[in-house]
């Protein structure tokens, strides 16, 4: 292998592993917090890409305005089903509302395919993405640089919020125990709206990007990303911002340099993350860089 | 208290239009056919009716193709709606591009809706899954597109109006050998697809014999339905230097794998197979995927038979676009069935699955079908290549 070409890879692994990356921060935040695996995340990727086609598409909108509402109706949506879904059931074992959030997404993907109908839709890349940059024979699209930049930025808003503010330190009470930090005066419900929010805009700027990248929409979308996301969370130490980053550089990386070096194994890409979160939990329950589990007493 | 109530509002909106889309949704699936139902509801009873099931992928990543293939079938049925004096009714079953729903669409058909006859599907697996039940249950299935040889082969129940993959491999081989002038190949193919599998290996099979140089397929790569990201793929291929890259698969993931590796500065020529025919590969690939190659069914622009022009015809009036290769072969499948019930004189499936397997110079809008003794139709293939955003047809291959 020579050096351009394993220089085409390692670019081809950290532009898809940023991507898992970035989705896989909104998945572990909203654990983190809530104790919660909110499995309708894949599907508010799918929502928040439909709308931004759509704001392109039909209302002639310019991009980033559209890809402004898409967030931002995303984010609504999260909210919505917070209060539909999960909201009625927080008295209720883990389970119930583990289940109550696979029905979302079900229903979310339903609910895409009678509305945005099942054949694929080509989403319009802006000129600014798709442009094909060439360094000393690696060729690199628009987009790869965004999305790594994108993710970066998002992360350290993030890692400011949940230890920095006001309403971040709240979160991290929630997380702890909801009672007693309704007793200190927090208002629980509207710091798990706010969590459900911005693990929702995560989720839509995650959608976003996925479609800038491979630029073809249909309803079932969510489900790839969400379940990889899904991996690279529990990989980098579920609950956790930074490793959610960490496990999703991670399986990008492996997913292109398995079938780099392997070519015969290029079937096998998604038995790769699959068989790596197994191990992961054999081997290291809590992830990479998980926290110890602080048992309630 | 006032918080709590508006959020049960919410909940109680939020299950309605849940409710009410979900409904609407059922309606949908069990058809384009919502219409037909009412319609035949409107003339007569279950008695004046004969049911045609048809299992498509109408969501799901072939949803393309089924969607064209339902376009084609839904004419037919307009055009001509009766078969011994009864009216025929289509009932839809979504199979959700997917093996298993595929099964349960036929099993659902069968067994629920008492179907006489089936059409389907697009994507050989599919009919793959669905054919030890049709045979079970003795119902004739009629396939459209479904080109892999063992949809029909020791199926006694399983016809086609298409040619199978054998056939085409040859074709697309014979295309890079002779007018491409390749002499190494690379195969990326949908591992997960019976098509893609055999419609890779018959292109080596030939291309090795042309070529006499058992090392003529340099790389041989895969990927799996519903992949986006194919990088790595692309670049283990195109580091074998190949002359041409054969790319049997899905539509969108084929278009994909086309853009991304214009993108990365691969431009070998990238041929594949008919499955590439649908409005969605043009519109994904965009200008990466011009000069592209594959071979298909059909033309719209040489009409075959006087059935072809009444076809092309009214698909134009009714749905303003140019008809797809599948769109023609689904209208050919329904009229297969609808001439095998009126010879046969009765909707009894087993003397309709005779009169089928007798097809013989049946005129049809792609082309002139007579079924071998698998079930198979021998038909010529025509070339398409990608010019300014269009499927142009290049020229028609004798079998």
């Amino acid at each position: 292998m020579t050096l351009e070409l394993f220089l085409q890879h390692l670019t081809n692994g950290i532009s898809l592993g940023s991507l898992y990356a970035l989705i896989a921060i909104g998945y572990t935040m909203v654990y983190g917090i809530l104790r919660l695996i909110n499995f309708a995340h894949g599907d508010l990727i799918m929502v928040a890409a439909y709308i931004a086609f759509y704001g392109v598409g039909i209302f002639a909108l310019p991009w980033y305005l559209s890809f402004f509402i898409a967030v931002l109706l995303s984010m609504t949506l999260g909210i919505i089903t917070e209060k539909a879904a999960y909201k009625p059931l927080r008295n209720s074992p883990r389970i119930t509302i583990l289940i109550s959030a696979i029905g979302v997404s079900f229903l979310l993907q339903n609910l895409g395919i009678v509305l945005f109908g099942g054949r694929p839709k080509a989403f319009q890349v802006p000129e600014i993405f798709a442009k094909v940059y060439n360094f000393g024979g690696v060729n690199i699209v628009g987009v790869t640089f965004f999305i790594p930049v994108i993710t970066v930025i998002l992360l350290i808003l993030l890692v400011y919020l949940i230890n920095f503010t006001k309403a971040g330190m709240a979160m991290r009470a929630v997380a702890k125990d909801y009672d007693t930090s309704s007793l200190m005066g927090i208002d629980v419900n509207r710091i798990i709206s706010l969590t459900f929010g911005v693990g929702s805009a995560l989720a839509a700027v995650g959608g976003i990007m996925w479609s800038l990248k491979f630029p073809q929409l249909i309803p079932t979308m969510g489900l790839m990303p969400g379940l990889k996301c899904f991996i690279a969370a529990v990989v980098g130490g579920i609950g956790n911002v930074t490793g959610a980053v960490v496990g999703g550089f991670l399986l990008g990386l492996g997913e292109i340099l398995l079938v780099a070096f392997f070519p015969d194994l290029s079937g096998y890409r998604d038995a790769f993350s699959f068989i790596l979160l197994i191990i992961i939990l054999l081997v290291k329950p809590t992830g990479i860089m998980g926290e110890k589990i602080a048992e309630k007493v | 208290m006032f918080k709590k109530r508006i959020a049960w509002l919410l909940l109680i909106a939020f299950l309605i239009i849940t409710l009410t889309v979900s409904g609407c949704g059922g309606n949908n699936q069990s058809a384009g056919g919502g219409k037909q139902e009412q319609q035949n509801e409107a003339t007569g009873t279950e008695e004046d009716v004969i049911k045609i099931g048809v299992f498509e992928p109408m969501t799901g990543a072939n949803a393309a193709g089924g969607a064209m293939e339902v376009e084609g079938i839904q004419l037919a049925n307009e055009l001509y709606p009766e078969v011994l004096g009864k009216k025929i009714k289509l009932v839809i079953a979504d199979n959700k591009s997917d093996k298993v729903e595929a099964a349960n669409a036929v099993t659902r058909l069968i067994e629920k809706e008492k179907v006489v006859a089936i059409i389907g599907s697009w994507g050989s697996s599919f009919s793959m899954a669905a054919g030890p039940i049709a045979k079970d249950n003795q119902i004739p299935v009629v396939a459209a597109s479904a080109t892999n040889p063992l949809v029909t082969l020791g199926n006694d129940f399983y016809f086609r109006v298409c040619f199978i993959d054998p056939f085409q491999g040859r074709v697309m081989a014979n295309y890079v050998y002779n007018e491409l002038g390749a002499r190494k190949a690379a195969i990326i193919k949908e591992v997960s697809n019976d098509y893609a599998v055999g419609l890779a290996k018959f292109f080596t099979d030939t291309f090795t014999e042309l070529t006499g140089d058992p090392n003529c397929i340099v790389a041989n790569v895969d990927y799996q339905t519903g992949d986006q990201e194919f990088s790595a793929q692309i670049q283990t291929a195109a580091q074998a230097k190949p002359d041409v890259i054969f790319a049997p698969g899905n539509f969108t993931e084929s278009a994909l794998i086309i853009k991304q590796a214009r993108e990365q500065g691969v431009n070998i020529p990238i041929c594949g197979g008919d499955t590439w025919e649908a409005p969605e590969f043009l519109e994904i690939g965009g200008k990466a995927v011009e000069g592209a190659v594959f071979s298909t069914f059909f033309t719209s622009e040489v009409p075959i038979t006087e059935e072809s022009e009444k076809f092309l015809n009214e698909y134009r009036k009714k749905y303003n676009q140019e008809p797809s290769s599948v769109a023609a072969l689904g209208y050919d499948a329904y009229l297969v069935i609808r001439a095998a019930i009126e010879k046969a004189g009765s909707a009894d499936p087993v003397k309709v699955r005779d009169e089928i397997a007798k097809t013989k110079d049946f005129v049809g809008a792609a082309g002139i079908i007579t079924l071998d003794e698998n079930g198979d139709a021998v038909k010529s293939a025509v070339l398409k290549k990608v010019q300014d955003g269009k499927f142009v047809y290049q020229t028609t291959i004798e079998p």
